[in-house]
């Protein structure tokens, strides 16, 4: 049997969960993380195999954080991501085979080749780009929270980051002005334990809650391995955004299985800890609620992995396909 | 034709932008109820209101990094750091950010922002508030870099700046804030990177940055009582630099000498002046030669601080001597 969340440290399972969530809900968040977990189980074997140029970072474990914030979002809704950020951008609606051509340098990726796995920006889901700066895209974020205050009333925004980045000035300022204004913004803060190789207990000083609540930020302690507690979470969270009621921290506890980057052998962490961990896995969870609570059959599960990896695979053969990008290019759009 | 200063002319260009697109928004420190610290934004909240001049905590690498979010989404905003010692805080935001999403998104997303700071020496604000940094901005592909020395093209490029949509940086001399010049009524507005020729002459051309150009001319008036006639030119935008500007102006006088208000080593003078050789060699009569600011921090006492810049005389020094002329004394 799986450790509960007590166990593992995590706060006891949300209450905001409604009764009212139906099988097609439950399902689809199922699927958007079984499609995260193809692409980034594809992109580990890629890299592996040397096709992936640099070190991408790879969400797998966190899918759930990811499919839950995106459903409690509408497509006009911005998002920042991370350095670990496929998971953000898939869920927000983004197509894999651009993902996947970016990833690899392709000139069909979404910026051509320019950026890789760490700046993938997809304007038509207002996605503002994951981001190779720690913190990086919560100003993004916050900025596009106050620029909605001002053109479009109702529209939001979210924000991905890591424990790591709690520790950076940048955001606790961020933090400041987003309750200071009470912008319409959700803070998710992916606290997988660690910052790179380092546990983040470790570095920081004090509980994570307690800066959100230092600003008058509700803040919510979530079990980020459940994928119907993120998005009941995020759900209320986005609700009160829309409505005018500010902004959210919500601290989502999950957990990294791949390193910090593809390379990363995890030498520093315990492995008792990640056995505990990997039972909790989110998939793994939302499969059992499924057949458990709304009576979906394990044939039908197995569809909708069958078909997220179909979905991959064609992504990657169009991706593996698609020229290498022209660097007589590089010069244009230096401006805008 | 009428005379205003530096800082109506910078308020002058906000109000007539402010009024005429409402995505165009005032962000930082004490820019709102208090009118800005040198004056250039007073009135503005008054007459826009809190959701267009907004007033923000002492937080410059948020303040920026908001900023770029914003411009993603639409807005155009226009961020005031007061010291442009300061924007070494925001770097992050305007380097990893600003300066790259366009170009790294493949011209998915825009970052038309503009962030105005202030520069100088001259009023003792010491080593941490006197620094001019814009070779930095300048050094960096996507950033557009804009330093006006007079109080029309003060307005006419800040006018250009906010309707821009790349990232500007726009760096203000706040010794000019005070001083006044012609500008016309009614609309004025400047294209960026062109240089402009504000005094022709025929034997050198001083090419001149920021409060340097006032420099420039003061020793232009003393070249003529030698009989050279030099011919001054104002940068005006750093980045992208007017090189076809400068070069036909070294091409008519066939020496340059480049003054810049920002530190000499790994400087826009260095920059300037390479240029120059590689585009015009073949018309120069001598080297291109650079005077900049000296190469240590700015300092506090006003007897120190009036030697960091060079002054007209010794501008005047400097050229007689390229030009191979003894001085009168």
């Amino acid at each position: 049997m799986a450790p509960s969340a007590q166990v593992l440290g995590i706060s006891a399972g949300s209450t905001a969960i409604p009764d009212t969530v139906t099988r097609d809900e439950a399902v689809s968040l199922y699927a958007c993380m079984v499609l995260v977990r193809a692409f980034e189980e594809k992109v580990r074997r890629l890299h592996a195999a040397g096709r992936v140029p640099g070190l991408p970072h790879l969400c797998t474990g966190q899918e759930a954080v990811a499919a839950g914030v995106c459903a409690a979002l509408q497509k006009t809704d911005w998002i920042a991501s991370t350095h670990r950020g496929h998971g953000h951008c898939l869920a927000k609606g983004a197509d894999p085979a651009q993902m996947m051509a970016e990833i690899l340098g392709r000139a069909t990726g979404y910026a051509g080749g320019r950026g890789g796995s760490m700046h993938i920006f997809d304007a038509e889901n207002a996605n503002l780009g994951t981001n190779g700066i720690v913190g990086g895209g919560v100003p993004l974020a916050v900025g596009a929270a106050l620029a909605s205050t001002r053109l479009h009333p109702g529209r939001i925004a979210a924000c991905f980051f890591g424990d790591g980045a709690m520790n950076q000035g940048v955001v606790l300022e961020c933090f400041n002005m987003a309750a200071l204004w009470q912008l319409p913004v959700l803070l998710v803060c992916e606290h997988n334990g660690y910052g790179e190789y380092t546990a983040s207990d470790d570095v920081t000083a004090g509980r994570l809650q307690d800066r959100g609540e230092a600003f008058g930020l509700p803040t919510r302690d979530i079990d980020g391995m459940d994928v119907m507690n993120v998005w009941a979470e995020a759900r209320q969270a986005a609700e009160r955004a829309r409505a005018g009621g500010g902004p959210t921290l919500l601290i989502c506890r999950a957990w990294r299985y791949s390193g910090h980057h593809a390379s990363d052998r995890q030498d520093y962490k315990d492995d008792e800890e990640t056995r505990q961990w990997l039972a909790r896995d989110p998939l793994l969870q939302q499969r059992h609620l499924l057949q458990r609570d709304h009576g979906v059959d394990a044939r039908e599960l197995d569809d909708v992995l069958a078909q997220a990896e179909a979905r991959i695979e064609a992504a990657t053969r169009s991706a593996l396909t698609a020229p290498e990008p022209d660097p007589a290019l590089n010069s244009l759009r230096v401006h805008a | 034709m009428r005379q205003i200063s530096y800082r109506q002319a910078v308020l002058e260009a906000l109000t007539e932008e402010m009024e005429r697109d409402e995505r165009v928004v005032l962000i930082g420190e004490d820019v709102g109820a208090a009118g800005g610290v040198f004056g250039q934004t007073r009135g503005l909240y008054e007459r826009f209101g809190a959701k267009r001049v907004i007033d923000t905590p002492i937080s410059e690498s948020a303040i920026v990094g908001l900023t770029v979010g914003a411009a993603m989404a639409g807005l155009r905003p226009v961020v005031e750091i007061m010291f442009g010692d300061f924007i070494t805080l925001g770097m992050d935001q305007l380097v990893n950010q600003a300066a790259k999403i366009h170009w790294m998104s493949n011209g998915q997303f825009r970052v038309p922002l503009v962030l105005r700071t202030s520069v100088g020496t001259g009023s003792s604000t010491g080593p941490q508030h006197s620094q001019a940094l814009h070779a930095w901005c300048a050094h960096v592909p996507g950033l557009k870099v804009v330093f006006p020395s007079a109080a029309a093209d003060a307005k006419a490029l800040l006018k250009a700046a906010v309707r821009d949509d790349s990232p500007v940086v726009f760096f203000e001399d706040r010794a000019s804030y005070a001083v006044k010049g012609p500008v016309p009524e009614g609309e004025l507005i400047a294209p960026l990177g062109r240089a402009a020729v504000v005094r022709r002459g025929r034997d050198i051309s001083l090419i001149a940055v920021g409060r340097c150009v006032g420099i420039a001319l003061a020793a232009a008036e003393l070249l003529r009582q030698e009989n050279v006639e030099a011919e001054v030119l104002d940068v005006r935008t750093l980045s992208p630099l007017d090189v076809s500007g400068l070069a036909d102006s070294v091409r008519r006088t066939s020496r340059a000498l480049v003054l810049d208000q920002g530190s000499r080593r790994g400087g826009l003078a260095a920059e300037i002046a390479q240029t120059l050789s590689e585009q015009v060699f073949d018309w120069l009569d001598a080297p291109v030669e650079r005077l900049a600011a000296a190469d240590h921090p700015v300092p506090f006492a006003p007897a120190l601080e009036q030697a960091v810049l060079p002054g007209a005389r010794e501008v005047r020094s400097h050229v007689l001597r390229m030009l191979g002329r003894k001085e009168t004394p």
